[in-house]
Order: structure tokens, then sequence, then C-alpha cells
């Protein structure tokens, strides 16, 4: 047993087992086609030139890779930042450039910086679970915000500053993922960032915009960063993790002088400063390799798999089964019939050697028990038609059972009406 | 000697499985330490690795943790018996007794379960599910818990204090099996009794006391460290103690066991002892409960396991 039980920290109470993340370890398993977690497909990279990268940076550069490096991260490599960012739309100053271990530490510190317990974070509904996971460990409270088809509602974000003006609780953050939203697949209009930037700035709160998949989109240009906007109200983050690999951990926050001292102090605290070999292999893969040409690689390696998921969605889902159509990143949000609990459905599925999210994993709140999320970044066309097709049966299987008993909603989920997932790899 | 340790597995306790598998292996390698210890996944590569039961196989002796169906159903456990290799724990044919709930209920001594049924989902579809859940309601009252028939970490499992609960249990329910039972919901204080079986005497090891703080010994209260108090030695007198381990060991005997069981029971005020489900593959994870009692026995996993490997290969020669 666990000795320490009772010396934990309050913000280490939400961090328990859960049935759902128990049913993932059965997803690894290669005769499940795992439509839930999103892995970048890092296999679409050339492995022979990357070894030979790291390789050269080892050899070339060892003195620097193998030692600590500056908490800010490598000045080069934030220079390359700046070109990468520059796609969309986002001008600024290497000195503003923190590089974090991946976004999702950048998300960390950010948070760090920022709330207190008991602060009020806005965030879409649904929202990423990696971000509630943070959010919940600092203890913040997450209020949820409607989203229509252009994600973001600047009404509903309207009302919910004004709401939140009249309570206890600052709202200290509006984090939003603009473009190709990680579950629901969708994506803010230009006017649409305009917007809601408009809003942000008359309550005077800051938005934390994520932006991991911009330059995923299928279809004409990257959709410009609400940072392109404006450089003073706006925290940026970006990763490598999609356009080039998640393992590197690589990743960057862009923020404004103030914030941006604080959070390098922040990430010193954490961490020191961020893996000097995994900076420079990038550092040297962005000047070496024809990068944006493998973006386009993933760009059409993804399209198939979305374009697979979608026409098996339209030829095999029982009727009264809606989805989001993703224009780029790597998931669809899908709206199961509402007498459908997908938490519930879950270990059917895993038994018919199908995986998704549940969507009670994507809200701090309980909502989301009738949603799932489908990733299409990992399996190939023929294993997402298949995963479909498994999917389309469990959902016609428990729609049998649910009619059997008559039962209308099934809002409610085992053991815990409140179900969070703590997330981790599988579920990213 | 090579011993592997069989975890993982491809059900919803996969996870739950792969921990125990670990925490055996590495008590295994401490009292072993000459042995060559292999954590393995359940596929066919194993299945192949075994051999045949003429020919020659890569390990000596199987450890089966695979928890829930394929583990602790006769499935696993008679392809090993086909394929003529040890194995530490109950045969295929006293695994297919204790698996089902309801057949293991039937076995148990002097009429020990609480009332129940088990209907398979198709019987509900086509005779409709209102009539027959208005005859178990009244027949068997309320509270009831609602199970999946086969099964553990108490996945699906629900109790149902009101009439409305009842068809959506059945719901969740049904996700984790074709056959759901229905059972009188009994309180009290429960208690899970280990029963250790070396040299043909089968011995219980001192009852764990379970007491969720939530109220309901749910997957997460079962797995979060803390959520859950237990007691070892349990909070009972000794003559209770005395008759449960008793009955753990009676159970043990019932069913036709082997090595290592453990009976999972709830002792009410009156005292009486009421049988929940017996597990022939039970957890050994950090929060399980077997290990607690091997340990309050003033024992060791690892010693526990090393004899159950030598008594599995002793008993195939």
């Amino acid at each position: 047993m666990d000795p320490w039980v009772d010396s934990y920290a309050q913000r280490a109470q939400g961090l328990t087992a859960s049935a759902i993340r128990a049913l993932f370890a059965v997803a690894s398993r290669p005769e499940v086609v795992s439509l839930a977690g999103g892995m970048p497909f890092v296999s679409a990279l050339d492995s022979d030139r990357f070894a030979e990268i790291a390789a050269r940076v080892v050899r070339e550069q060892g003195a620097v890779a193998l030692q600590y490096g500056s908490g800010q991260g490598d000045q080069t490599l934030r220079e390359q930042i700046l070109e990468i960012s520059g796609l969309v739309g986002v001008r600024s100053h290497p000195d503003d450039v923190v590089v974090t271990a991946g976004s999702q530490m950048g998300l960390d510190l950010v948070t760090k910086i920022f709330c207190d317990p008991g602060d009020t974070v806005l965030v879409e509904s649904p929202s990423y679970v990696g971000a509630l996971g943070v959010f919940r460990s600092y203890q913040c409270n997450v209020v949820h915000v409607a989203m229509d088809s252009e994600g973001l509602d600047p009404q509903a974000l309207r009302e919910a500053l004004v709401h939140a003006r009249a309570s206890d609780s600052p709202v200290k953050l509006i984090y939003t993922i603009p473009s190709f939203h990680n579950p629901a697949g969708l994506t803010q209009s230009f006017q649409r960032r305009q917007e809601i930037l408009a809003i942000a700035q008359e309550f005077n709160v800051p938005i934390l915009e994520d932006d991991p998949y911009g330059l995923l989109g299928f279809e004409g240009e990257p959709p410009q960063a609400i940072r392109s906007l404006d450089d003073q109200g706006v925290i940026y983050l970006g990763s490598f993790s999609k356009i080039i690999a998640s393992g590197l951990r690589v990743g960057w926050v862009i923020a404004p002088h103030g914030v941006r001292e604080k959070l390098v102090l922040a990430a010193e605290a954490a961490t020191l400063c961020p893996s000097n070999f995994s900076q420079l292999t990038v550092s040297r893969y962005l000047a070496e390799q024809p990068w944006q040409q493998q973006i386009k690689v993933f760009q059409e390696l993804y399209r198939e798999r979305r374009d697979s998921l979608l026409q098996s969605m339209q030829a095999l889902m029982p009727a009264g089964t809606t989805w989001t159509v993703p224009k780029g990143g790597f998931y669809s949000w899908v709206t199961l019939p509402h007498q459908l609990n997908a938490t519930t459905m879950l270990p059917r599925a895993i038994s018919s050697l199908v995986a998704y999210v549940p969507g009670t994993g994507f809200y701090a709140d309980g909502q989301g028990a009738h949603n799932l999320r489908l990733s299409y970044c990992y399996p190939d066309p023929s294993r997402i038609e298949e995963g479909v097709r498994r999917l389309a049966g469990v959902i016609e299987a428990e729609l049998d059972l649910v009619n059997t008993f008559g039962v209308k909603t099934s809002g409610e989920t085992r053991g815990n009406s409140q179900p969070q997932l703590n997330p981790n790899s599988d579920l990213i | 000697m090579r011993i592997a340790i069989l975890s993982g597995g491809l059900n919803a306790e996969r996870d739950v499985s792969l921990r125990s598998g670990r925490r055996v292996a590495e008590a295994l390698r401490d009292t072993m330490p000459v042995a060559e210890i292999v954590e393995v996944d359940l596929n066919g590569e194993f299945l192949d690795s075994l051999g045949s039961a003429t020919g020659k196989h890569s390990f000596d002796v199987v450890v089966p943790l695979i928890h829930g169906a394929i583990g602790e159903d006769a499935t696993l456990r008679s392809m090993l018996e086909l394929k003529g290799i040890p194995f530490v724990g109950s045969s295929a044919a006293s695994a297919a007794r204790s698996f089902d709930k309801g057949v293991a209920s039937g076995l148990v001594p002097n009429g020990s379960a609480p009332q129940f049924v088990a209907f398979p989902q198709s019987f509900f579809r086509e005779m409709g599910a209102p009539r027959i859940l208005e005859t178990v309601i009244v027949g068997i009252g309320l509270p009831l818990v609602v199970k999946p028939i086969s099964g553990g970490s108490a996945l699906g499992v629900r109790l149902c204090a009101d009439a409305e609960q009842v068809a959506p249990a059945l719901v969740d329910a049904f996700g984790y099996g074709d056959r759901v039972m229905l059972q009188s919901a009994v309180s009290g204080t429960e208690l899970a009794v280990t029963v250790i079986d070396i040299g043909g005497e089968p011995i219980a090891l001192p009852p764990v006391e379970i007491v969720p703080l939530s109220g309901v010994y749910d997957f997460d209260a079962r797995y979060t460290a803390g959520a859950t108090e237990f007691f070892v030695p349990c909070r009972l007198d000794s003559d209770v103690v005395q008759r449960v381990s008793d009955y753990a060991v009676a159970v043990h005997a019932y069913l036709g066991l082997r090595d290592i069981s453990r009976t999972d029971l709830i002792v009410d005020s009156d005292g009486t002892i009421w049988f929940l489900e017996v597990n022939i593959a039970p957890g050994m994870t950090e929060t399980s409960l077997v290990p607690q009692a091997i340990e309050a026995a003033g024992l060791n996993v690892g010693g526990v396991f090393s004899d159950l490997v030598t008594q599995a290969v002793t008993r195939s020669h």
C-alpha cells in the first residue's frame, strides 16, 4: 500500500484511477483499431535521415547538445520558430519565444504563473483533455463556453465574462484552440477570431491560443493565428509534435515581454532548461531538410485518412449519429443518438476491438455523455474503415440494448457522476 | 527454470493484470534469483512458444495472471492443459465453475449466496424488459446489485436503491458481457479472504476488511491509493473471523480450486456470511487485497508464489 496517502497535496486528489483509462490499456493491442489517441504518424518521416541528423548533432555539437543550456531555449531555434510561426501570421522577436518540452509544458507554465486556486479559466465546450488536466492540477475553476459551427461562440463568451465579473472568481485566461480544434474538429473563421479578440480586449483578459495543428490544414492557406492580430493580449502556444515528431518534445510559447520574463523564470524552476539535444536536432532538421515539403506530406497523409473516416461514417453509421467535418488536424467529434452514453458504451467497443475517447473526458463538468472523439491520424485508411465498421456495429448493438430497456437518456456514468480523465499519451 | 508470468490479455482488466504481473514478477525475481522470469502477454506467439504436449516447451511453468474472461474462465487453462505445461492455479474445470458468478453461487456451502437471477440480453429483448424487471424487482426486492455474470474489478457493477436505476444499470452491465446477474444487495462488513493451498492443506490468510470512503468499492475505489480503507486484521470478533476463514476454505474445496483463491463475502449484522464471488487469478497490484493478506500473515508475495510455482512443477511430474 501507499504509505504517503495522507501526505499528498490537495491538487493531487484529482489524480485518481479510472475505469476509462484502464480500458485504454487494451487499445494499444494490435487487434484493436484505435481511433482514440492522437498520435502523430511519425513513420512518415525519413528515419535514416533523422538518425544522421541526430548523429551529427552529437558528433559536431556534442559539447553543447549534451550540456545544460539556456532556460529560454536555443537562440538559433527561437529564430527558426519565428519563421514557422510566420506561416500563421505571427510576427515577433526571438526574445519573446520560450522553448518548452512540448506545448503541454507551455500550457502548464502559463497556468502556473496566471492562476491561483479558484481562479476561473474559460475554455471551449468541449476542450482539450490535456489542458483540462493542467487547469485541474492548478485547482482552477473551469467554465465551458459554447461553440457553434465556427468554434467559440462570441455571444456565449461575452455572457460568460459578464457572469464571471459578477462572481468572486476572476477570469485569468481564455483558452482556445482556434484551428482544427481538439476534440471538436472545428476552425474559427478570421472574422470569428477578430470578434473573440475584441471581447477579450474589452474585458481585459488574455487569450491563451493553443495552435498545434495550425499548419495541418487540408485546403488553402493556414488560418492566421489570433496572435497575428494582437501581440500584447495573446499568448501563443506552438509545437513541433505534429509537424516534425512528438517524441522530440519541443514546443514553444510566444508571449508579451512581461509574461515571457515570468515564463522563463518558471521554466528554469521547473526544468532548468529544455533538452539541448532535442533542440539542436530540431534546429538542424529545419536548417537542412525541406521541412515545408514534409508538412505537405503530413497534410496529404492526414487528408486521405480524414476522407476515409468521413466516407466510412457516411456509409456505415446508424441514423441519428452526426459528426463534425474537420478541415485539418486529427479529429472529428461525433454526437450519438441522444439515448446513448459514450462512456457506458466504451467497454462494448473495446470488446469489439475498436477504441475511441468518450466525450466526458473533454469537459470538466460532466457534459459530453452523448459524444465521442474519433482521431484518424494514426491508423491507415483501410484500418480506419474497419474501425468505423466495428464502431457502427457497437452503436447499433447499444441502440438495441437501450431500446430493449426503454432507457431514454443514459446521462449518468458508472460510479462517478463527474468522471474526469487524467490525460495520458493515449488520449492526447 | 524459466517462468512465464502471463499478464495483460484483451479485456477491460488488461491494465490491472499488467500491474499484477509486474508485481509478481518482481517478487519472484527476489526470491528465485536463479530462475529466469519473463513477463509475457497473451497472444498467438506466446501460445506457439509453449510448443505441444509432447514436444519441448520454452517455459517450465506458467503463472497465469490474466484477470477476467479468457484468464479466469476455462479458456486459457484448457489451452495450457492441452499443451501439457504446468501452471499455477485452478484447473480449467474448476475455473468454469468459479468464473460464472451464477454457477459458483449455486455451488457454495449452505445456499450462502444472496438471492439472484442471471439473464442473457436476448431474454430481455425477446420477452420484453418491463415485465421481467417487474418480476425481478418484486421477487428479489430493493436494493439490488446489477453485475456482469463474469469479470472483475467491479467493472459494470451498480447498486440500485430504486427501481428506475435498474434498467440503466443493466445497459451498463451488458457492456461487459452477454449475461447479467441481478442480486439482492446485502449490507454488512465486506471482506476478502485469501486461501493458499500448499501441500494439500488449504489455509485462509487473515481476512481483509474493505471500507471504501465513497461507500461503494467500485473501480476507482479499488485502484486509487487512499480511496479505500483496509483493515487487516479485520475488526470482527475472533469467532466470526474463524467462521469466515473456514467458509473461504470450504468454498475453495467445494469448487475444487487449487493453489490460490480469494473469496469475497459480506458478514451482515446477524453474523450471517453471504457469498459474493471467488477469484482464481486475484489482483496482485499495489492496492490489491491478496498482497495485503499475504503480508498480514507474515509471508511475502515472492515466497508464496515461489512455493506455488514449485508445487505446479512438482504436480506435473
